[in-house]
């Protein structure tokens, strides 16, 4: 704070006033409605602001000095979110101030840890450098210990990380993202982590409607839709897909629609005789979802049939 | 003897803060900056010893203030400096330069005379500094 602020301390604070000219209110709206489900992540998220808008009035009063710690942990099945609410928490910390950038790095074990003796401590600063100001993502951070090797340098990277995360708590927002079992197992091996991570949120799976909601919303984005029976044959393919192996919430139904759009390319081409209209380049029919072989019983029965055709 | 090179060298010692701020200039312009440190404070040494790379692609100064600390911690006896290259067309070269750490006993520079032929004198400095060789100068 500079000396014309710490001049004229405020002697009162509106927070309504605060939380409209931040710009808080449009994150959290944005969050609302381009997130389906999410309840608990969302609530959360909406008291850490509320926690931080508070804090920052009471440094403006003088009443608070230290910088709170914001480092976070997500935990969650792949394709629950993790990545889209962090971007959107980078945006939040920096409406709020608690960055300077508010920009998202997204990096994984192979862009911390290094090849050789030597190499991690450069590597990993470098990306610690690149993240100042925003907010760092390490997805999937469990991979960083391993405790079959014990010299494996993720160790090195993960010291290196603590460092920085106590040291430069003004200068970036450390938020790592996994699977739960794995994280808590991770976290179990290097208490300096959990007790420097303030945050802990939890993702839920997605339940069956929201799903068919977000498989909608994907195929709006492309300027798609759905016919009466391609949406049923929707319906039916995300309880089923559920049960089967791999089932990574939506980004499976992403990956579905993606093939389902090929599907849908390869119909038009093969049976259409004259000029196509709008409508039917973008509907996604029955026939387009029906053909996948999740209705045959998934990958694995697929495979096993291929074999005794073979 | 105080070292005059580059901007503010006229101004007390810059701060963490002030760096900071310098160099969030520097990068707001789209110039990459880069921390050097020397031994040899001569003003036509325009080769200083590089300290990691250029940083090209960290968007804030917070990064320049590590690696100033980091370059303090091994060389923290010597001349530190912090440059800002531009590299678009037509400029590609340096923007700003200016030093952000010295040695705790400047010793200054003497004038060398030489005399040439016909009694012809050149001029020119040495730093006292430049005596010691490399790694013993400034303790």
């Amino acid at each position: 704070m500079n000396a014309e602020a710490k001049g004229m301390t405020p002697q009162s604070v509106d927070l309504a006033a605060s939380y409209e000219e931040s710009g808080v209110k449009d994150v959290l709206r944005e969050l609302d409605e381009t997130l389906i489900g999410l309840a608990p992540v969302k609530q959360r998220i909406k008291e850490t602001a509320a926690l931080l808008l508070v804090d920052k009035a009471r440094r403006e009063m003088g009443l608070a000095t230290e910088t709170p710690t914001l480092h976070m942990s997500f935990t969650g099945n792949p394709g629950t979110g993790k990545t889209t609410v962090a971007l959107k928490i980078a945006d939040l910390l920096h409406r709020l101030g608690y960055v300077r950038k508010g920009h998202l790095v997204t990096v994984t074990r192979d862009d911390l840890v290094g090849q050789y003796i030597g190499h991690t401590a450069p590597k990993t600063k470098e990306v610690l450098k690149k993240a100042m100001g925003g907010v760092l993502f390490i997805d999937e951070a469990y991979y960083l210990y391993r405790p079959e090797n014990e010299r494996d340098y993720g160790q090195e990277a993960i010291e290196i990380l603590l460092q920085v995360m106590e040291n430069n708590r003004d200068d970036l927002v450390v938020v790592l993202a996994g699977y739960a079992d794995r994280m808590d197992r991770f976290f179990e091996s290097n208490p300096g982590f959990r007790s420097r991570i303030a945050h802990h949120i939890e993702f839920p799976d997605y339940s069956d409607t929201e799903l068919e909601s977000i498989a909608e919303i994907m195929l709006a984005e492309q300027n798609y839709v759905f016919d009466e029976g391609g949406k049923r044959a929707m319906e039916e393919y995300i309880g089923q897909r559920r049960v089967q192996p791999h089932f990574a919430n939506a980004r499976s139904i992403r990956n579905a629609l993606d093939r389902a759009r090929l599907r849908q390319a390869n119909r038009l081409f093969e049976t259409s005789d004259g000029p196509l209209d709008a409508t039917a380049l973008s509907t996604i029919t029955e026939a387009d979802i029906r053909a996948s072989r999740v209705f045959r019983g998934g990958l694995e029965v697929d495979r096993a049939q291929r074999e005794t055709c073979a | 003897m105080r070292l005059r090179q580059g901007q503010f060298s006229f101004l007390p010692d810059l701060t963490d803060d002030d760096i900071r701020t310098q160099a969030q200039y520097a990068i707001d312009n789209g110039w990459a900056v880069s921390v050097e440190y020397t031994d040899d404070p001569h003003p036509r040494n325009s080769y200083w010893e590089m300290w990691g790379h250029p940083m090209f692609d960290n968007p804030d100064a917070a990064a320049v203030v590590f690696e100033v600390n980091e370059c303090r911690k091994e060389h923290g006896s010597k001349y530190i400096r912090v440059l800002a290259f531009d590299a678009s067309a037509g400029w590609e070269s340096i923007r700003m330069s200016f030093i952000v750490n010295r040695p705790a006993e400047e010793p200054g520079f003497r004038v060398v005379r030489q005399e040439g032929e016909g009694r012809k004198i050149r001029y020119t400095i040495e730093s006292y500094a430049m005596r010691e060789p490399e790694g013993a100068r400034y303790a």
